[in-house]
């Protein structure tokens, strides 16, 4: 008699590492047991920073306790342990979002300085006078601003891809914006402010097909999405440390080999140098050459644990887990009388961005607290975005893959409250 | 909820939905216009004075129900007032909302203003209420730049 035991195949099982289920993932983070005015917290900020699990917080002990010493210069143990760490952390970050090579991982401050550092070593020597930098309606202000002060400094104009009323990026309008005089593209994988995925494989072969290089602001994108960046054939892409379980103050800029060689260095200083006498200095190899100075080595450690702690969740886990959410907050939130939702793109990440009839986001942000539920509200740092719906702000719930049914139900029942209160 | 509802005291829900004196002044002879970037609220106030008194005052703007309820009783409180009042009051307001000790006895009377205590539980409204204060005393110095409650 054949038996009716599934039989599991390893491929599968490798990448379904085990069953889904949240209770267990909500243990690995300490964080989530507390409570808020006396209310369980229920943690709905994922957009602007996420919570850590346990193993994180243990890297980052670990090398305090035991490893701490500068990387890449001593002879000793103690700093070669640091540095196996740190160098380590990078091939993490290689084989997670599939980049061809362990040098084409740049670690910084964070997305931000990603884009900075584009902006000011690439952008600095191919935008000229005349010349233009294309970005999109949906772009934070890290995705704006270095480009404006670029643009300022060159005499180059920024142009701005629009939107619709879902907020989705227009492709054909924005299309349409590519010309001679586009020497670079950035753009937003998904966005903060409103959950859009843009169809980043699309605005890539566009540009690609005219030469020009795309960047892609990733932030939102890699602690909820399975990121190749092969597979997009990105030439930059930013990721953000925090925003996908690991410690503040590390990011990581993916730039293309040749791409990365061919630039000037970002900052000068120790670690980013071959040889240095006062007459002239050789720079280091990529991609060293970007990493001046001592680097947050212990957040690089613990981005590296977070990767793991991601891997053995599995992404598409993540990913299916959240969209599953996603539509269910979406029913929940969406259906409360005088709740109207802002961006309801086709193609969505977990953020639900609303306002509410004749109440403004930040009463709504206040009374929730009390219920223990923390939200953002505000612009959300894309103040264009704002302007485009006609409102100052909106109150925004960002999910993770610790957030739950109960969770949403709980932020139902608060707006439901707010409403009360607000009559 | 006893916390929040000494936020949100009946006087300032009520000024938040009805505002009052909620207009532009036609001879204004100076207005000013505040913003807290944090929030994007933005407040603009319109002063007519009579020498050194307030003959009217009005304001504008969007906002969250503690900012218009402090700008619409700030309106209130301030009609008739002298520069002089309108500063010592802004000084014992700031004082209420920043949970400081208010000087009940050398200090002017807070009236309807004493709505406002509740806001020093909540640091970050602080701005919120204060808003029109800071914008208010732009417009009696008349300075160009917009205030703001950074």
């Amino acid at each position: 008699m054949a038996t009716t035991r599934e039989i599991v195949n390893p491929a599968i099982a490798e990448a379904h590492p085990r069953l889904f289920d949240v209770r267990h993932i909500r243990e690995d983070f300490p964080i989530l047991k507390q409570k808020m005015h006396g209310k369980p917290l229920v943690y709905l900020d994922n957009a602007a920073t996420s919570q850590k699990p346990q193993v994180v917080i243990d890297a980052l002990l670990r090398y305090y306790l035991q490893d701490c010493s500068n990387i890449h210069r001593g002879v000793y143990l103690l700093s070669e342990r640091s540095t196996q760490a740190y160098e380590d952390a990078r091939a993490n970050v290689q084989k997670f979002i599939n980049a061809a090579e362990s040098r084409e991982i740049v670690f910084v401050r964070g997305s931000t300085e990603g884009m900075n550092l584009v902006a000011q070593t690439y952008g600095r020597q191919h935008v000229g006078a005349g010349d233009e930098v294309l970005i999109t309606a949906l772009e934070h202000h890290s995705n704006i601003v270095p480009w404006q002060i670029l643009c300022e400094e060159k005499g180059a104009r920024l142009r701005v891809g629009p939107i619709n009323d879902r907020g989705e990026l227009i492709l054909g309008e924005f299309e349409k914006l590519l010309s001679d005089r586009t020497k670079i593209v950035a753009v937003a994988h998904v966005s903060n402010a409103l959950g859009t995925i843009n169809p980043v494989k699309q605005i890539v072969a566009m540009a690609h097909a005219r030469k020009i290089p795309v960047l892609i602001d990733g932030a939102q994108a890699v602690p909820h999405l399975k990121v190749d960046v092969r597979a997009l054939d990105a030439d930059f892409y930013a990721i953000s440390g925090h925003k996908m379980f690991g410690p503040t103050g590390i990011g990581v800029l993916y730039g293309k080999a040749h791409l990365l060689e061919s630039m000037p260095p970002y900052q000068g200083g120790g670690d980013m140098i071959l040889n240095v006498t006062f007459e002239k200095t050789t720079y280091n190899h990529i991609p060293h050459k970007f990493e001046a100075g001592t680097p947050n080595i212990a957040a690089t450690i613990g981005l590296g644990a977070a990767i793991d702690y991601l891997t053995g969740v599995g992404m598409e886990n993540v990913a299916s887990y959240e969209h599953a959410l996603l539509a269910y907050a979406t029913e929940a939130i969406g259906q409360i009388p005088g709740v109207r939702l802002i961006g309801t793109a086709r193609e969505k990440a977990g953020v639900l961005s609303f306002v509410m009839d004749g109440i403004h986001p930040h009463d709504v942000g206040t009374v929730l607290d009390q219920e223990g539920i923390a939200v953002r509200t505000g612009h959300h740092c894309a103040q264009p975005v704002m302007e485009r719906f006609g409102i100052p702000a909106t109150v925004r719930a960002s999910l993770a893959f610790y957030n739950t049914k109960q969770e949403i139900n709980a932020l139902a029942a608060g707006l439901e409250h707010v409403k009360r209160m607000f009559a | 909820m006893s916390d929040l509802s000494s936020l949100y005291q009946e006087v300032i829900l009520d000024h938040s939905k009805r505002p009052r004196n909620f207009h532009a002044i036609e001879n204004a002879d100076r207005h000013a216009n505040g913003f807290n970037p944090l929030c994007g609220d933005k407040v603009t106030i319109y002063l007519h004075m009579s020498g050194d008194r307030i003959e009217d005052i009005s304001f504008q703007g969007s906002g969250c129900a503690i900012s218009t309820a402090s700008a619409s009783i700030l309106t209130e409180t301030l009609k008739g007032k002298t520069r002089e009042e309108a500063q010592a009051l802004f000084e014992a307001f700031h004082k209420l909302v920043t949970g400081k000790p208010v000087d009940s006895a050398g200090g002017p009377p807070l009236g309807k203003l004493a709505v406002f205590a509740g806001v020093s539980e909540f640091p970050v409204r602080v701005k919120c209420a204060s808003l029109a204060w800071h914008t208010l005393r732009s417009a009696l110095e008349k300075s160009a730049a917009v205030a703001s409650t950074e």
